[in-house]
């Protein structure tokens, strides 16, 4: 990958000759219009993102010109009725059911990703790629069947009652278990991005050298004190990017969280109670919305859900390319 | 600390990483095992070809989701996949320049874009200025969701063909355009089908950019330009209403779009596999 920049276009010698042998004026053209079509196709990735950007902004903005930044940002009422629209509740939701998801599934997909690279035979490597596979290909609304009828029911009469008697001081676990909430979206959000982190972290521990991990053994180091003194410093920023993209995916998230949250406009500080977040409103109300205000703010939303996650990526991007690329760029 | 207490410690945490494989596994099994035995009892002939019936009515199916969902992805692709190989090649082609780093980064962060955002876009762009919902609106949506993966997925796959073949091909006096499709591309075609087949299997699933664009129907759509009834839309539908009567449908629906989904995935696989041996 590290010649990609001499193999894209023929050696200068080559370059000098192709003129001479073969002087068919057909063929320049035939060439120029192959690269002006190549340049079209490439071009067409940026104006699907300006057309992103345009479009929201184009839906959102009657509501985006009738309020105040602050004032829709911040705000805790949202009232078609009377055009009144705050985004906090829905923002409340989204963050707290996202970090939920990434507090449960971070420590899990770390552990399977060091299993697979660190601890496990070489034939299991390959199997465990298949589960994950499967994880990643259930579509999320099937996810919040699964989670209606099954998460839900074991929340409610079994896993929060538990957690009530046991943690039930902290103001997280307190309230009646309901089962929909903010608990059973963070759960579901949980196993669903799990397969992501898990394979780019285990993407990014595959760029550890062996040499790294056979220094700390032949020092002595058990295999653990190896992997923990070794190879997860050298691993550490690109499975932080691993676990932001997983939140970037979490927080967009919306068939599967719609269906187990609750949708109720709420903020509370139990993660028993039910909550809505901002995909799930918009995927609510977006297709009844009762006037252009409406779907303005319903559309402001999605402009605000768009940054968030723009910004999460770009960062988890940047992270995990400086692990993967940087050492094979170097080596080669 | 004594040796035989880091060795200790060492093998705990091998098994509790180890134990981390059977938390991921647990839902899955789970899931799997409940849309399957759930699902089953509801599947007949008639369900894949019926319309769906009013609750209070027995039979009836979801055959117009069906055709609806293959049909707005069948779109969808028609549009998506040009445009997202042909993204890929440019980026393998000439994605070291500038403008090629700018345009992997753009494909690389689009590809996180939530769906139900590009939902909106494309209720702006289509439902609007035609008035009315549209399976059309739905595919450009679906599209938009499977371009940047398959630029960045083709791209890799262009990558990996050897630079010799090329160069054989060029010093031959194949004109550049002629090799790159002829030898270069074509190198790579049995990968950039699978990339493909996985990102239709990725589109079926897609249930929010639907829900305002394709919104849903309940009787056959005849027209890409009348609202088109889905398999996720319908399943999500009948999962949140209250009738049990509609929940056995979303488990029996589920269960369908799981099978297609699968099929798609393991065609793919096998597709890539079978080519694979075959050029040995």
């Amino acid at each position: 990958m590290s010649t990609s920049a001499e193999s894209a276009v023929a050696p200068p010698v080559l370059r000098e000759a192709l003129p001479q042998t073969g002087g068919v004026p057909g063929r320049r053209v035939a060439d120029r219009l192959w690269s002006a079509l190549l340049i079209a196709f490439g071009g067409a990735i940026l104006v699907v993102a300006g057309v992103i950007v345009f479009s929201l902004g184009h839906v959102a903005s009657p509501l985006l010109r009738a309020t105040h930044l602050i004032d829709f940002l911040l705000g805790t009422v949202w009232d078609p009725e009377r055009e009144r629209f705050g985004a906090l509740t829905y923002l409340y939701g989204t963050v707290v059911t996202s970090l939920l998801a990434l507090v449960i599934a971070a420590p899990v997909s770390i552990g399977l990703a060091l299993f697979v690279t660190e601890m496990s035979p070489p034939s299991l490597r390959s199997i465990v790629s298949f589960p994950l596979e499967l994880l990643a290909g259930i579509p999320s609304v099937v996810y919040g069947l699964w989670g209606l009828f099954v998460l839900v029911p074991l929340l409610r009469e079994t896993v929060e009652p538990f957690l009530a008697r046991t943690l039930g001081f902290l103001p997280l676990f307190k309230g009646p278990p309901i089962g929909l909430g903010f608990l059973a979206a963070g759960m579901i959000l949980a196993v669903m991005i799990l397969p992501t982190m898990t394979s780019i972290s285990i993407e990014v521990l595959k760029t550890v050298p062996g040499a790294q991990r056979e220094a700390a053994l032949a020092l002595g180091a058990t295999p653990w004190e190896a992997t923990r003194l070794a190879v997860l410093p050298y691993a550490r920023a690109g499975i932080l990017g691993a676990i932001i993209l997983g939140l970037g995916r979490a927080l967009g998230e919306t068939m599967a969280v719609t269906m187990v949250i609750g949708n109720t406009p709420r903020i509370s500080a139990s993660l028993f109670a039910p909550g809505y977040s901002l995909p799930s409103v918009i995927a609510n109300e977006f297709a009844e919305a009762s006037g252009a205000m409406h779907t303005g703010a319903l559309a402001a939303l999605g402009l605000l859900l768009f940054v968030v996650t723009l910004t999460f990526n770009s960062i988890a991007r940047l992270l995990v390319r400086v692990v993967t690329r940087g050492p094979e760029r170097s080596a080669a | 600390m004594s040796l035989a207490r880091r060795r200790f410690t060492s093998r705990a945490m091998t098994a509790l990483c180890g134990l981390a494989l059977l938390l991921a596994l647990l839902p899955l099994v789970s899931l799997l095992m409940l849309v399957i035995s759930r699902g089953a009892a509801g599947l007949s002939f008639d369900f894949l070809t019926q319309l769906p019936r009013p609750v209070g009515e027995s039979g009836g199916g979801v055959g117009n989701a069906i055709v609806g969902s293959l049909s707005i992805v069948a779109l969808a692709s028609l549009i998506g996949i040009p445009v997202g190989v042909g993204a890929g090649v440019y980026l393998a082609e000439n994605g070291d320049g500038r403008a090629g780093k700018l345009i992997r980064f753009t494909a690389e962060v689009l590809s996180g874009v939530p769906s139900i955002v590009v939902g909106i876009v494309a209720y702006g762009l289509f439902v609007v200025p035609m008035h009315h919902f549209s399976a059309l609106a739905g595919a450009v949506a679906l599209s938009v969701l499977m371009i940047p993966t398959l630029a960045r997925g083709t791209e890799e796959l262009v990558r990996l063909v050897p630079r010799t073949l090329r160069e054989a091909s060029l010093a031959l006096g194949i004109p550049e355009w002629k090799t790159a499709l002829r030898v270069v591309v074509r190198t790579a075609l049995p990968g950039i089908v699978t990339t493909a087949l996985l990102a239709i299997a990725r589109a079926l699933g897609e249930t929010a950019p639907l829900l305002f664009t394709a919104l849903n129907n309940q009787y056959w759509s005849h027209r890409p330009d009348e609202p088109t009834a889905s398999l996720t839309v319908q399943i999500f539908n009948d999962a949140v209403s209250p009738y049990d009567e509609l929940h056995a449908r979303a488990w029996s629906a589920a269960l369908v779009l799981l099978m297609l989904v699968g099929l798609l995935s393991i065609g793919a696989r096998l597709f890539a596999r079978l080519r694979a041996r075959g050029q040995r």
